[in-house]
């Protein structure tokens, strides 16, 4: 270890010399390799979609995303997620509220089952609506002698929705609430506020970050959901396709650029989604860096409001 | 930590009262509708429907190609996440981002723009098919499309484990005179061992259902490309299809909770050390 002193001695070298970095040929190399995988699988796939876009032109990509059934697909899509985000987002919040503050008899399993619907495929998922409510299915029959339509409808497409973006803001917000206690909402109770009034001042307040970081995934999800919603949808065009649907049956129609055109909406969802997500993240780093440096619990409970990233 | 403190809280019954019905309602009934339905299929049309050929064939590739998805994306997420946390390079933070693409995307068009990039006029395409490697409409395109749906949870399993990793025990193996490659198959990878393992059965379990970005690379030939969930997708479409559509959701079903409680286990396993 000692002939290591002869080198000029750089910041970088410090840790080198203690065995416990890998040499800079090694370090290099592994770097420029996760740069492949990462182009091939991350950035390639997205420049293309843009690329291809446009392929045609300015005009072509205008005329691709301004076409009425792919605003139909729009406000169909904004529709369902609009619909779909709240519900969850209630939910959420009240299974993270009993999980988080309570004890109770069979909360593991309450747990595991808001998070099935992440284990069962979105075909399956689409199909358990058809089950319910197809022709073939318990209430088709009556629905069709009342004239209500639930499959090939937007309900359906909703329905499907909701079932696929089920667990994202209650597996966001169970890990925040626990991390803050109950201890804020006592001394709240004991100053005489009543039950809302401290879930509004006091809660709320304190998981609002979180919550958000759940909703922007549960947004993203729902937008662009395929398998589930193909299933119930029946494809009509400028009634019940969604987004994801319009590129599948553009590509099918061989009519690739506008295929992409409209994918490159949701490619900028995507992107809107990361960027928001990442600053999340970031402003919880930097929270929890400050509430170290200071060395205090003042900002313990706000930095423990760190989304996780597990899915 | 004792359990009446929280009892104090109000709302309990009301928050528990909302979350069974909701979960009820849209989770419960829809799943016990389905299993009930497919209990009027007579148990010999059930295994005959689960074990046409064409079905065979399906789970052949869906889980084949979702095994050698999860292996690649146990590679190359490795590689991804020690790089994220050991390295300091231009673009670090970028591409710590980006790795929750596959997530943020929607799966049709990830399915959609990596067929194009590896058909024989894509960007990749265009140097790798004249080298006989068909990316796209192959079961290559199934493994591609899988591993790109499954990269971010391998990393994003890794990446928590690696920043906490001690580095006094890789620096006690130096000084005892261990090699860096032997330090790492000794020191580290066996403390990377669980969550890779949670990694690789996470990704695996996505890749079993996976529907959108598939469809659109593999090309869809029965019993060669199809996947077990765009098959049950072609049995409804069949006028009496509905039964074999129903069985093999019920079989794919079977076979995704088997996963979760291999998931929840190695979770379990991993984490018996803490607290």
């Amino acid at each position: 270890m000692a002939g290591t002193i002869r080198r000029k001695i750089t910041p970088g070298d410090v840790r080198s010399q203690r065995g416990t970095e890998e040499s800079v040929w090694v370090r290099w190399l592994l770097i420029g390799a996760g740069g492949v995988v990462a182009s091939v699988f991350l950035i390639l796939p997205l420049v293309n979609v843009f690329w291809q876009a446009f392929s045609k032109g300015g005009a072509a990509y205008l005329s691709a995303i301004s076409h009425p059934d792919t605003w139909a697909a729009i406000k169909l899509t904004l529709l369902v997620a609009v619909v779909t985000v709240p519900l969850n987002s209630v939910f959420g919040v009240a299974a993270a509220w009993c999980i988080a503050k309570f004890e109770f008899p069979g909360k593991a399993l309450l747990t595991t089952l808001i998070d099935l619907p992440f284990s069962v495929s979105p075909v399956v998922a689409g199909l358990m609506f058809v089950v319910l409510f197809g022709l073939q299915g318990y209430w088709g029959r009556w629905l069709q002698d009342h004239n209500l339509r639930v499959i090939f409808s937007a309900t359906g497409i909703t329905l499907a929705t909701v079932f696929i973006t089920f667990p994202f803001v209650a597996r966001e917000l169970i890990p925040v609430m626990k991390a803050n206690g109950s201890d804020q909402e006592q001394a709240a109770l004991t100053l005489g506020a009543s039950g809302w009034q401290t879930f509004w001042r006091v809660t709320l307040p304190n998981i609002k970050w979180g919550l958000l970081y759940g909703v922007i995934l549960c947004n993203a999800r729902a937008m662009g959901e395929f398998g589930a919603v193909s299933v119930v949808s029946g494809h009509i065009t400028g009634r019940t396709d969604t987004l994801p649907l319009r590129v599948d049956k553009l590509y099918n129609e061989y009519n690739g650029a506008a295929a992409f055109a409209v994918a490159s909406l949701l490619a900028l969802l995507a992107l809107v989604t990361l960027g928001l997500k990442t600053a999340l993240e970031w402003r919880t780093a930097a929270l929890q860096d400050r509430a170290q440096a200071v060395g205090s619990d003042a900002d313990k409970s706000e930095a423990d409001n760190h989304p996780s990233n597990a899915t | 930590m004792s359990e009446k403190k929280h009892r104090i809280l109000p709302g309990f019954g009301l928050s528990l009262g909302y979350t069974l019905v909701y979960l009820s309602a849209l989770v419960l009934l829809p799943l016990a509708g389905l299993i009930l339905r497919t209990l009027h299929v007579s148990p010999a049309d059930f295994w005959h429907l689960a074990t046409t050929p064409r079905a065979l064939a399906s789970y052949r590739v869906t889980f084949g190609a979702s095994l050698v998805a999860a292996v690649a994306d146990s590679i190359l997420g490795t590689l991804l996440a020690w790089i994220l946390t050991r390295y300091h390079f231009p673009g670090r933070r970028l591409l710590d981002a980006l790795i929750d693409f596959p997530f943020a995307l929607p799966t049709a068009v990830a399915g959609l723009t990596l067929a194009d990039i590896f058909a024989p006029n894509g960007w990749l395409g265009h140097f790798l098919v004249p080298w006989g490697i068909q990316g796209a409409y192959s079961i290559l395109g199934v493994v591609l499309a899988l591993t790109f749906v499954g990269l971010p949870f391998v990393v994003r399993t890794l990446q928590p484990v690696l920043e906490s990793l001690d580095r006094d025990v890789e620096e006690a193996a130096a000084v005892l005179g261990a090699g860096r490659w032997s330090t790492f198959w000794r020191v580290i990878a066996p403390l990377l061992l669980p969550p890779l393992l949670t990694g690789f059965a996470l990704s695996f379990a996505r890749a079993i259902g996976e529907y959108g970005s598939v469809v659109f690379i593999s090309g869809n030939k029965p019993m060669k490309t199809e996947i077990t969930p765009y098959l049950i997708v072609m049995r409804l479409d069949e006028n009496d299809g509905f039964d074999g559509a129903l069985v093999l959701a019920v079989v794919l079903l079977v076979f995704s909770f088997v996963l979760l409680g291999v998931v929840n286990h190695l979770e379990r396993w991993a984490g018996r050390f803490q607290d």
